[in-house]
């Protein structure tokens, strides 16, 4: 064995205290980070925040050409009955060089109701464009007064900073009429 | 200073204390009262300690606000109002508080310009000068984070947008944001963290403000000729000298902000805020308070969403290499006549983005920003180190003695 009594152990061999310095350091950083962890995840969303992890909206009362917000784990959601027009412009738009291609029939589940995340990609404010009075910017959709991003009647970016299309969440049918948003 | 021998106390309670717990003799050591100074210090030097000053105020009043406040992101808007209209002298204690901070980072500003205009991080002051980097970003986060707490519109959109940045860091940028909310979005989880960090935050930033004294104290402070002090001859006691200029100074401040706290509280704020948080709806036009505005110019300045938020952290931390980026081995800029000028030019760069920070990102405005933003990297990665080689200094002065008395100076010894 090649031991020494300072436990620095000779001619590079690892002496039986090094080992066991490394193993009870090792062991005292894997003990630390668990001890950390519980402190860390506190700060996740906690149980009653993702129990309101989902919303059912009403579809009926939403005339053609009408937009609603309603809001979801705190976030507006855009629930907008399009009209014959904006569903053919945003399929007509598909190829038009958009900066995160998507096509409009991969963001819809029935053409006529487009439902998106009202959050801009950029730094989340809320694009204006859901009153028939606010501005929709240069392409019909969708304009973000901070930092100037315009989006499409598809929800997807078109002019500004934003690197993405509005997000869809994922919705279901429950039947013609009503949807459950999350 | 480090190194000189303990000294004897005369006061037998002080010298018991002491056997047992060297305190006193500590404090000398490293943040002591009395030095000897420079005796050409002019008053740019006293903003270190005005802002001291304005450090103590900010914690002290609140101490007391906290007392009132609720973090909760239903009643922390009312507890607001309830502060400003119920509590004994409560507006008072608010409005100093929130143009205190507006002062304290006009203060630092001026510090900050004079440190770099005398060369003061360099040789042999460089961790001195990072150690006050590393306040001026707590500085920053704290104000952030008590901007957020009255749950006004801007408090929340400003903790939106700000937030947001870090959905930029590519992968986990999502799961970073959420953690840093507590939920899907801005909202009562998130308001109550930073409460508990604002109120946090002030004590690092009275740590590491120790340790930034302790270093200026190694070496003892800059002074306006930039060489060092060579004998007794150029220098003068700290008591009373400086803390007499320095009262002086703090007088200024503190009229100024009476001014301000009486006369015009909300003209540095935004009217914005005294409505309340709505998650449904942004604001026309988002601003950050005048002294963020800088930086939020660099973020929008770049189209691209990581490299603006790279951009604006980069450029305050371009700050700690400062002291290698600037080649010139003289360092007061008294005697640098290119540096001088493009010091200026950065002053005036930084407050163009000031203006365009203010702007909505577009047209002109954007343009003048990205130019401005281009000059604040190049000044620092480009112009520095260049200037260092090419320029000629002027000559020095002797000493400091000779600089402040002319030539003939040399025969009167001691200045006590």
């Amino acid at each position: 064995m090649a031991t020494t009594a300072d436990g620095k152990g000779g001619h590079g061999h690892a002496s039986r205290r090094d080992i066991l310095m490394v193993a009870a350091t090792g062991a005292a950083a894997v003990g630390a980070a668990y001890a950390a962890w519980p402190l860390i995840n506190s700060m996740n969303p906690s149980a009653d925040v993702l129990a309101l992890a989902s919303t059912e909206v009403d579809l009926a009362p939403i005339q053609e050409g009408q937009s609603i917000t309603v809001q979801w784990r705190g976030k507006p959601v855009f629930v907008r009955h399009r009209t014959k027009d904006e569903i053919a412009k945003a399929a007509a738009d598909d190829k038009a060089g958009l900066p995160d291609v998507q096509a409009d029939a991969a963001r819809v589940k029935k053409a006529e109701w487009l439902i998106l995340v009202g959050v801009c990609t950029h730094l989340g404010c809320i694009p204006l464009g859901q009153k028939a009075t606010e501005g929709r910017g240069d392409f019909g959709g969708w304009f973000c007064p901070c930092h100037g991003s315009h989006y499409d009647t598809s929800g997807r970016i078109r002019k500004g900073p934003a690197p993405r299309n509005l997000e869809v969440p994922q919705y279901t049918f429950l039947d013609d009429k009503r949807i459950r948003i999350g | 200073m480090s190194g000189a021998p303990r000294r004897q106390y005369t006061n037998p309670v002080i010298r018991w204390i002491e056997y047992r717990l060297p305190i006193f003799s500590t404090v000398e050591a490293t943040i002591g009262a009395d030095m000897p100074t420079p005796k050409n210090l002019n008053y740019w030097w006293s903003f270190g300690g005005l802002l001291t000053l304005a450090l103590v105020i900010q914690i002290v009043t609140g101490i007391v606000l906290a007392m009132h406040y609720i973090a909760h992101g239903s009643m922390a808007f009312d507890s607001v109002e309830h502060i400003m209209r119920n509590v004994n002298s409560g507006w008072l204690i608010r409005y100093v508080h929130a143009n205190g901070a507006s002062l304290f980072f006009l203060a630092v500003y001026v510090h900050i310009a004079r440190g770099m205009y005398y060369g003061s991080y360099k040789y042999p002051r460089e961790i001195l000068w990072m150690l006050g980097v590393v306040i001026f970003l707590i500085m920053m986060a704290t104000a952030f984070m008590g901007y957020v707490l009255p749950w006004g519109q801007m408090s929340f959109w400003a903790a939106t947008v700000i937030t947001n940045l870090f959905s930029a860091i590519p992968v986990i940028g999502e799961e970073i944001t959420t953690w840093l909310w507590g939920g899907f979005s801005v909202d009562s989880p998130t308001l109550t963290r930073f409460y508990s960090l604002h109120y946090l935050l002030p004590f690092a930033i009275f740590g590491v403000t120790i340790l930034h004294i302790w270093a200026l104290h190694v070496h003892g402070p800059n002074n306006p000729t930039g060489i060092d002090v060579k004998g007794p001859q150029d220098t003068i006691p700290y008591k009373p000298y400086y803390t007499s200029k320095y009262l002086s100074v703090f007088s200024a401040f503190m009229m100024v902000l009476a001014v301000l706290v009486f006369f015009e509280p909300n003209y540095l704020g935004h009217p914005d805020n005294y409505k309340p948080a709505d998650p449904l709806q942004t604001p026309a036009h988002i601003v950050p308070e005048w002294y963020f505005l800088p930086f939020y110019a660099i973020l929008r300045a770049i189209p691209d969403k990581l490299l603006g938020v790279i951009a604006m952290f980069g450029s305050i931390l371009v700050w700690f290499i400062l002291p290698w980026l600037d080649t010139s081995r003289v360092r007061s800029g008294r005697y640098r006549p290119l540096f001088k000028q493009f010091f200026w030019l950065l002053v005036i760069d930084f407050l163009v983005l000031m203006w365009c920070g203010a702007q909505p990102a577009e047209g002109p405005a954007l343009i003048v920003a990205r130019i401005a933003t281009a000059y604040y990297f190049l000044h620092f990665i480009v112009i520095l180190p260049l200037v260092g080689w090419f320029e000629r200094p002027k000559p020095l002065p002797e000493s400091i003695s000779t600089s402040v008395l002319g030539s003939g100076a040399a025969a009167p010894k001691a200045a006590e």
